[in-house]
């Protein structure tokens, strides 16, 4: 990383010098508003015009024990004068609001790093709790780092003093303390912070005051104190010119089911029950009732899903949104959706499996389930997301296959898409995709409406209740092509089976072919899905820029798969399918094209690192 | 020259579909869907904005019967079905088809919560006290001690009483009737359709393959007046061949009393429907057979509240009067921007 020292340009004497790109990570107690310091870290750096990607990393308790290991929350951004595409392998600033936060994390603070430490918290209980038998800021075990032990807890509540807050209250401002040091730090502005206080905490001045004030002597700690010797700046990012906000996965995710229905003339109903890491998606469209949207928390999954199911039949845009044991519980009524062969979406945030698994970490473990986790022949058509702005776009493309082909539509992100965000290229409404959805109003049989009878692209007619003379009845029971009669009749089965599977095996004709990042062939294509995309492109990137021949085929559609993609895997010596799983894309691509993809597989419920997956890559192009 | 705008006068035959009904001969389903077919066209709906909605179950056949709108969904989940195609389209009318096994076994949790938000469905349980269609397991209202397939040394489990769930639910009307009492089940669907909000009836219905004769104590010619007894608003608790016993309450405690040496119909419990506690309609829904009750059919409850459909609609409208119909750039661009030259 090349710095140029220079005189700092707002006057103080202090060096300041130029990054490229840096990774900040900070850390305490789930109580201590780190979420909070970075996501206003992250807005920050991106009004400052960085490219920035983040990772929000938190246990499933609320609250665990003060103190504890198990209750460290962590947010990772790393933002940068170049398009980046992940939250960062290593950290360079490290803040550790407790001794517990410091030992869990420190391994990712690379060496030379910066370590901003809250000093108060190091008492003979905190080094207990983290199972420290001495205390790293004097046993000289941090000297590698550039450490800062500063009494936060101590400057925090001098700064808030006169505002009329209690201790504990006044303890919760210590995060601004921290924000405003790393602010300095990083040669940010404060003021879309304050803007953020001053909007969040407006019905209670004294709280606004106090957290402004603690924000600002954070700030001015740093220029400050000698021992914050340098300052470090991030240029912006040379993006595409275009209007930017920064956006979550869910969020985006949000606003493109909105998008779809509103661009389909459809009110949208999400049927949801609650569930991490999806249910800020429920939240979301909550908030969004003036675009024609009924959000209904149902009593469990399964109710979440057969009012989706309802909600499609009645005609409007039906989605539930879940994660994988949520999913699993929907299963039976999704294969309702596929008999029935009404459109909805399904949404899997995914998370750490199996079970319970770990509801806060990612994972991308649920692609077999989508695929397979049904009972009977039941296909769906799944696409998975692979940043969190493509949330947006992909849940609309996945509207669009669903109405076409009058099918339910399975759509993957995951926790890291979810919860992560980056710049997102504000689009206008009036460039976005618009889908005509027809439905009948008159019977299309000589004698009877016939709700099986299909189009070229297999789809059978939406008809909504409240049509005349198109009365007919659906259900879970085998259909008679055609009237949509109960039929038990073999032949009729296989036909049905056949059917339903051939409709969705032609959505490969309604896709674009895939595409290569890099050479037609070679030696190795890395094939990735899903949110592991920012790490794979980056990797293989990365190695080209060594000069090798290496591509990146990066999926968006899992079922069916791009028509070319057999030809693809064909051009290349080699496949590496790296996955935050077993191997579960890897055993697809095996039984599908007959070629002997090699996986690497990670399931830590962290996201890959770009190192490893570099080292992994140019392992194999030098065997 | 006008233009007549009356509604077609429809006939029950006008609610059959096409296909053939499959229920086993004399099964007490075929009374229901006969009364359901004629009570239908009094209502003055038109057949396109009827929905049945069924889950699993010899009673869940009934939508293929029906030409109306329908969905034979999948076991327990009607109410949810129908709970999202009703806050959907407010403007149908959404029936509720379920049994015993489905209604209050597997999709309990739904019925619980489609009572509780008083959706403007109906739900009809058919209650034939075992499972039939996977021949002749006990079920969640089978009595103590029957010896079925699947419990040949007795049931060991207390059964549900269904209307006591729907109450201890809020239900705003529920009601219990009998398939063979055809008037008395028509007027109890008919009052069902007519209620704002969701109608809870039982339906005591014989399954005569599996669980011949289990109502028997209710439907027999000779017994039923004193084993029922018909709730009337209004109406002191009055039953028996000759209208000669009564209910009265003995504190909280209802009792069996003859009505003359020194007892008069003022002394009997009043039948409200209308109370606005459930408690009245709790007690009644407690009185049992085996206890030594008639058992009240009719109208248990029948109260106003608010529904779920029409309240989530008017969010979306009170939303939009306030915020405006939403703007999509508007929404895309809120937050902190930036511009890339």
């Amino acid at each position: 990383m090349a710095t140029i020292t220079a005189p700092s340009p707002n006057g103080t004497a202090k060096p300041v010098a130029q990054l490229e790109d840096a990774t900040v990570r900070f850390c305490g107690d789930s109580g201590d508003g780190m979420q909070l310091a970075g996501t206003q870290f992250t807005n920050t750096s991106a009004l400052a015009g960085n490219d920035v990607a983040t990772f929000p990393d938190f246990p499933a308790e609320i609250r665990a024990p003060r103190g504890t290991k198990a209750g460290v929350s962590g947010f990772q951004v790393h933002f940068s004068s170049n398009d980046i595409y992940t939250p960062g392998d290593t950290v360079d600033a490290l803040v550790a609001m407790n001794p517990a936060a410091l030992v869990t994390n420190l391994g990712d603070l690379r060496e030379g790093g910066v370590l901003l430490i809250n000093k108060d918290a190091f008492d003979k209980k905190g080094l207990e709790q983290a199972g420290y038998k001495t205390n790293p800021l004097e046993d000289g075990s941090l000297n590698k780092y550039k450490m800062h032990a500063v009494e936060m807890t101590k400057l925090n509540r001098l700064a808030v003093e006169g505002f009329g807050l209690s201790q504990k209250e006044a303890d919760l401002c210590r995060n601004f303390f921290a924000m405003g040091l790393v602010f300095w730090l990083y040669d940010r502005s404060l003021e879309p912070t304050m803007r953020f206080i001053a909007q969040k905490f407006g019905k209670r001045p004294e709280v606004a005051q106090a957290n402004t004030a603690s924000l600002k002597a954070g700030y001015n700690y740093g220029e400050t104190v000698e021992a914050m010797s340098t300052q470090y700046q991030v240029a912006p990012a040379k993006l595409p010119a275009g209007k930017y906000r920064n956006i979550m996965g869910n969020t985006a995710l949000a606003y493109g089911l909105i998008a779809a229905a509103r661009l389909s003339n459809k009110r949208l109903f999400l049927g949801a029950y609650p569930i991490t890491p999806a249910s800020d998606i429920l939240h979301e469209l909550s908030t969004h009732k003036n675009f024609d949207v009924l959000t209904f928390q149902a009593e469990d999954e399964i109710a979440a899903m057969t009012a989706t199911v309802g909600a499609a039949f009645a005609g409007e845009m039906a989605v539930t949104a879940s994660s994988g044991p949520g999913i699993a519980l929907k299963a039976e009524a999704m294969g309702l959706a596929v008999m029935t062969e009404l459109p909805m979406l399904v949404i899997n945030v995914q998370r750490g499996g199996p079970s319970t698994g770990l509801p806060t970490k990612t994972e991308q473990a649920d692609l077999t389930q989508a695929m397979f986790g049904r009972n009977g022949e039941c296909p769906m058509p799944v696409l998975a997301a692979r940043s969190p702005a493509d949330c947006f776009y992909i849940v609309q493309e996945a509207w669009r296959i669903a109405v076409r082909y009058m099918t339910p539509v399975i759509v993957l992100t995951d926790g890291y898409l979810a919860n992560g965000s980056e710049p997102w290229k504000i689009p206008s409404s009036a460039e976005l995709p618009r889908l005509e959805i027809v439905h009948p109003v008159e019977p299309n049989g000589a004698e009877a409406f016939l709700p099986y009878a299909r189009d070229e692209r297999l789809a059978r007619p939406w008809a909504t209740p409240g049509t005349p003379q198109l009365m007919h009845r659906i259900g879970g029971l085998e259909k008679q092509d055609g009237t949509g009669n109960v039929s038990y009749d073999p032949l009729n089965h296989e036909h049905m089976v056949r059917t339903r599977a051939k409709k969705v095996a032609l959505v490969a004709d309604d896709i674009p072919l895939q595409t290569l990042d890099g050479p037609e062939q070679g030696d190795l294509v890395v094939v990735s899905w899903g949110g592991t995309y920012g790490a794979c492109a980056t990797a293989v990137h990365k190695v080209q820029r060594s000069g090798k021949n290496v591509s990146h085929c990066h999926l968006r559609h899992l079922n069916p798969l791009p028509r070319n993609l057999g030809q693809i895997l064909k051009n290349f010596k080699r496949a590496l399918v790296p996955e935050l799983n077993l191997g579960q894309l890897r055993m697809i691509l095996r039984s599908e094209y007959l070629v002997d993809a090699i996986g690497y597989n990670k399931v830590q419920g962290k996201p890959f690192s770009v190192a490893e997956l570099v080292e992994k890559i140019e392992t194999l192009l030098n065997k | 020259m006008s233009i007549d705008t009356t509604l077609p006068v429809l006939k029950p035959t006008d609610f059959a579909s096409d296909q053939d009904v499959r229920w086993c001969p004399g099964c007490g389903d075929y009374s229901i869907l006969a009364q359901m077919k004629k009570v239908l066209p009094t209502l003055g709906v038109p057949r396109e904005k009827i929905v049945f909605i069924s889950g699993i179950g010899c009673s869940s056949r009934f939508p293929y019967y029906m030409n109306t709108y329908g969905m034979h969904s999948i076991h327990g989940r009607a109410p949810a079905v129908a709970s999202g195609l009703k806050c959907a389209r407010p403007d149908l009318q959404v029936w509720v088809i379920t049994g015993d096994g489905d209604g209050l076994s597997i999709g309990g949790n739904h019925l619980m919560h489609a009572i509780r938000r008083n959706l403007d469905i109906n739900i009809v349980l058919f209650n034939n006290r075992i499972y039939g269609l996977t021949k002749g397991q006990y079920s969640p209202t089978s009595p103590l001690g029957q010896k079925t397939k699947s419990t040949p040394m007795g049931a060991i489990d207390n059964p549900l009483h269904p209307l006591s769930i729907a109450i201890g639910c809020e239900a705003t009307f529920v009601a219990r009737s009998i398939d063979t009492h055809i008037n008395h089940l028509g007027e109890v669907l008919k009052r069902a359709a007519e209620h704002p909000g969701t109608s809870f009836i039982e339906v005591y219905q014989n399954c005569n393959v599996f669980n011949d004769g289990a109502w028997d104590y209710a439907k027999d010619r000779d017994t039923k007046a004193d084993t029922t007894l018909e709730l009337q608003h209004g109406k002191p608790l009055i039953f028996g061949k000759n209208r000669e016993k009564g209910i009265r309450l003995n504190g909280m405690t209802p009792e069996v009393v003859e009505l003359g040496k020194g007892i008069t119909e003022d002394d009997l419990l009043f039948h409200d429907e209308k109370s606005p506690e459930p408690t009245l309609a709790y007690l009644l829904s407690r009185m049992r057979y085996e206890d030594g009750f008639p058992e009240p059919i009719g109208v248990f409850r029948c109260v106003d509240a608010p529904r779920y459909d029409q309240l989530a609609n008017q969010q979306i409208e009170e939303a939009t009067k306030k915020k405006g119909k939403g703007d999509l750039d508007a929404l895309f661009n809120s937050g902190d921007t930036w511009v890339v030259d």
